[in-house]
């Protein structure tokens, strides 16, 4: 299917989750409400004329200006049908919490995982929501947010270990 | 006889009738064992906590992040040029691959085309490249089970190539060769001679390591039946290149979604049968002969021509006359203080790199820094199936699950 | 044992005993079977294993026997970048090795953070480790890291190799 088709046929099935499609440089993003996230990615899971059975990568934007600050983006890839789409949401900072989609593709469990540690974003249903790259009781934030200083602060400086050994 | 004091019970059968003893049961419990993050077999810096029912493996946790450099939020900070050099630490096996797929997605973001030379000659260093990433794969893989003679030979070939890495360009391991827009410099004459006679010398040398390893049963035993992966749950994880292929699933982006001088090329795709280790361990020994095939045609269809686009905005001058020629000092110095003006947008870009499908998702709001740069990393996905794939074998198969993943920690954690 | 020597003497114009300090006797034993753990993190560590491999045998120095624990082993290449996560196990396995220990911050990132100055790199692995020798390079070839080792056996033949009492210790005084 052309992408055209392909947006045109996610908007006829889910017009009131449907926000934008937008075509450039050959690829298709397709922005939805946070609500109907798990039923669009059902269906693109399911249809026989879509057929996305391969996740490619989830990942996190931060817009610090918007009033819905964090848009979090799938991109699914059909191995038979060889087409691409790029699926997004969007969510403010003071309810930043999507559905979770482990249940359609099991990839997507550590890929969650890693954007809840590097952006914030919760996911409802994970099977393990958990930092992953970060140590567990890192407490300075999430690195990936635009407020978030590079250099950290202060984390990597400090060796509390080395007072445990008697030296 | 002294064991038999207090602490010692001893239980006498009767040889007669030996049904009628009934021996109490033993109390077990699980074992959680940790393994790493110093290990001589994990392959870099990985932690797995495995729950262990006697050598049965019930449940593995992998542990990642101990090799986190913060490799996404430094691309913010920095031009899309500054950015190669970080690409190369990624997967530091075969890092001109790194290089060639963050190329690829800034050129398509600026909409880009690069000349045929420069195609020809990206093809050909990424084919060598799969070499010696397949063999660094094969040496380790074989050390990890005992083979050390193949480690031995695998790292006496490879070392042909990376001198000839740093007569190309300067750096045996990590590279920094690829441009965007094109390349850093051509090939001599004297490189493409050396190149020919190793591809004459390295096809009977694949079949001297594999004289160790085909028909030997202790590679047979350990690697026929192990880590077996269905194709629906490969796909469903998202696992790429040999891993993926290892369960007959017919997904190579060289194929699907040609790129650069690959569709002029004519190469085969090994695919397995069973989703086990051994099927695995096949394919990458073929895609070795394949890589061969792919450089020598190559080789034959390349014209000369210009190494590099004809952009000035966006690629880098010739460093011979950035010394000389005060137009191109300038264009260097804005280039690598500012960065070229790329257009708002975003765009996913994925290259077929020697583990799986690397990508670079790239989000622009204008200007010479990207807003946000995601590295669709295929170790760090693989990692998300280890627990599925390693539930039920032996903790010594944990060691060969490993390898078969062909996992880097470098790309991994970035 | 020529670099050892202080006197040779002869009889009847053969050589015969060969005098030296225990000192330098038991640096020699020590530089010339320097036993590393395997400690790789990154990049450097592939540089580590072309040194270990059959072109730059690493083991004609003595160092080629890597051994897994930091209980047999000790010298400590620190190959790669330390990141912050990783800080407490790298001093957790310098703690284990027994004395006399030693470490090479081998590569740019573990001598100073190299071009990783965000959030969880440790800029050298210096802070919290002390370091005899650093080898820079991002990686060092596999002479680099050879050359790193040679001044390391240089500066343990000068080494001393008995304690002092413990009222002439200083603090900080490093064996």
């Amino acid at each position: 299917m052309s992408l055209q088709q392909l947006a045109s046929r996610l908007q006829e099935s889910f017009s009131t989750g449907f926000v934008k499609a937008v075509e450039w440089r050959g690829d298709l993003a397709v922005t939805v409400t946070p609500d109907r996230l798990h039923e669009v990615a059902q269906f693109l899971h399911d249809d026989p004329a879509m057929d996305f059975d391969y996740i490619v990568h989830v990942s996190s934007v931060d817009w610090p200006d918007d009033e819905e600050r964090f848009e979090v983006v799938y991109e699914f890839y059909s191995i038979r049908k060889r087409h691409r789409i790029r699926l997004k949401t969007r969510v403010p900072e003071s309810d930043c919490i999507v559905d979770s989609l482990t249940d359609i593709w099991k990839g997507a469990d550590f890929m969650e995982r890693e954007v809840y540690d590097m952006m914030g974003i919760r996911f409802r249903n994970h099977p393990d929501l958990r930092r992953i790259l970060l140590p567990d009781d890192y407490a300075e934030g999430y690195p990936l947010r635009k407020d978030f200083p590079l250099r950290g602060k202060g984390w990597r400086d400090t060796f509390e270990f080395l007072d445990e050994t008697a030296r | 006889m002294a064991l038999e004091d207090q602490r010692t019970t001893v239980y006498k059968i009767d040889p007669a009738h030996p049904e009628s003893e009934t021996l109490p049961t033993l109390r077990t419990e699980e074992l959680l064992l940790n393994m790493g993050p110093q290990h001589p077999a994990t392959h870099g810096v990985l932690k797995v906590i495995l729950e262990l029912e006697g050598e049965r493996l019930v449940k593995s946790t992998p542990v990642l992040g101990y090799l986190h450099r913060g490799v996404e939020k430094l691309a913010e900070d920095g031009t899309y040029h500054q950015f190669i050099p970080h690409t190369d630490r990624l997967d530091y096996v075969c890092a001109m691959y790194n290089n060639f797929a963050y190329c690829r997605a800034v050129e398509k973001l600026m909409n880009m085309t690069v000349p045929d030379r420069a195609e020809y000659l990206r093809t050909i260093v990424a084919e060598v490249q799969r070499i010696i990433g397949h063999q660094f794969w094969l040496g380790t893989q074989a050390l990890d089970i005992g083979a050390m003679t193949v480690f031995f030979y695998c790292f006496r070939d490879r070392e042909i190539l990376m001198d000839w890495f740093d007569e190309l360009c300067g750096a045996r391991l990590t590279t920094s060769w690829y441009r965007i827009g094109g390349v850093e410099r051509d090939l001599t004459p004297s490189l493409i001679e050396k190149l020919k006679q190793f591809l004459d010398y390295f096809p009977p040398k694949i079949d001297e390591y594999m004289v160790f390893l085909e028909t030997n049963r202790i590679w047979l035993g350990r690697t026929k039946g192990v880590a077996i992966i269905s194709a629906e749950d490969a796909v469903s994880f998202g696992l790429s290149g040999p891993t993926l292929r290892g369960s007959g699933v017919d997904y190579d982006l060289r194929k699907a979604q040609p790129y650069s001088a690959y569709p002029k090329c004519e190469f085969s795709l090994p695919l397995g049968k069973n989703g086990d280790t051994y099927d695995r361990y096949w394919i990458r020994v073929q895609e070795l002969y394949e890589s061969v095939k792919i450089i020598r045609q190559c080789l034959e269809q390349m014209q000369d021509g210009p190494i590099m686009a004809d952009v000035p905005s966006v690629t880098l001058p010739p460093k011979q006359r950035v010394f000389t020629n005060l137009e191109s000092m300038i264009q260097q110095f804005k280039l690598f203080s500012q960065g070229f003006d790329a257009p708002p947008g975003e765009i996913y870009c994925g290259t077929e790199a020697h583990k799986g499908e690397l990508g670079f998702y790239i989000v622009s709001m204008g200007g010479g820094k990207p807003y946000r740069l995601k590295i669709r990393a295929p170790s760090f996905i693989h990692m998300g199936a280890f627990d599925h794939m390693s539930r039920g074998y032996m903790i010594s198969d944990a060691v060969t699950i490993f390898g078969t993943y062909d996992i880097v920690m470098g790309e991994c954690d970035r | 044992m020529g670099l050892i020597e202080i006197g040779r003497h002869e009889k009847d114009g053969a050589s015969d005993v060969v005098t030296t300090t225990v000192e330098k006797a038991v640096n020699w034993a020590r530089k010339g079977s320097l036993w590393p753990m395997t400690f790789g993190l990154a990049c450097c560590a592939i540089e580590m294993i072309a040194a270990v491999s059959s072109r730059y045998d690493m083991d004609r120095y003595g160092a080629g026997v890597f051994r897994a624990s930091p209980r047999q082993s000790d010298l400590m290449i620190v190959a790669g970048t330390v990141c912050r996560r990783m800080a407490p196990v790298i001093r957790k396995l310098y703690d284990q090795m027994p004395e006399p220990k030693y470490v090479i911050a081998m590569g740019s990132c573990a001598t100073s953070g190299n071009i990783y100055d965000s959030y969880s790199v440790v800029q050298g692995v210096d802070r919290f480790v002390p370091v005899d020798i650093y080898v820079p390079g991002c990686p060092p070839t596999p002479e680099a890291l050879f050359d790193g080792i040679l001044k390391l056996q240089e500066r343990i033949m000068l080494k001393p190799v008995f304690l002092k009492q413990p009222d002439q210790v200083k603090p900080g005084f490093k064996i």
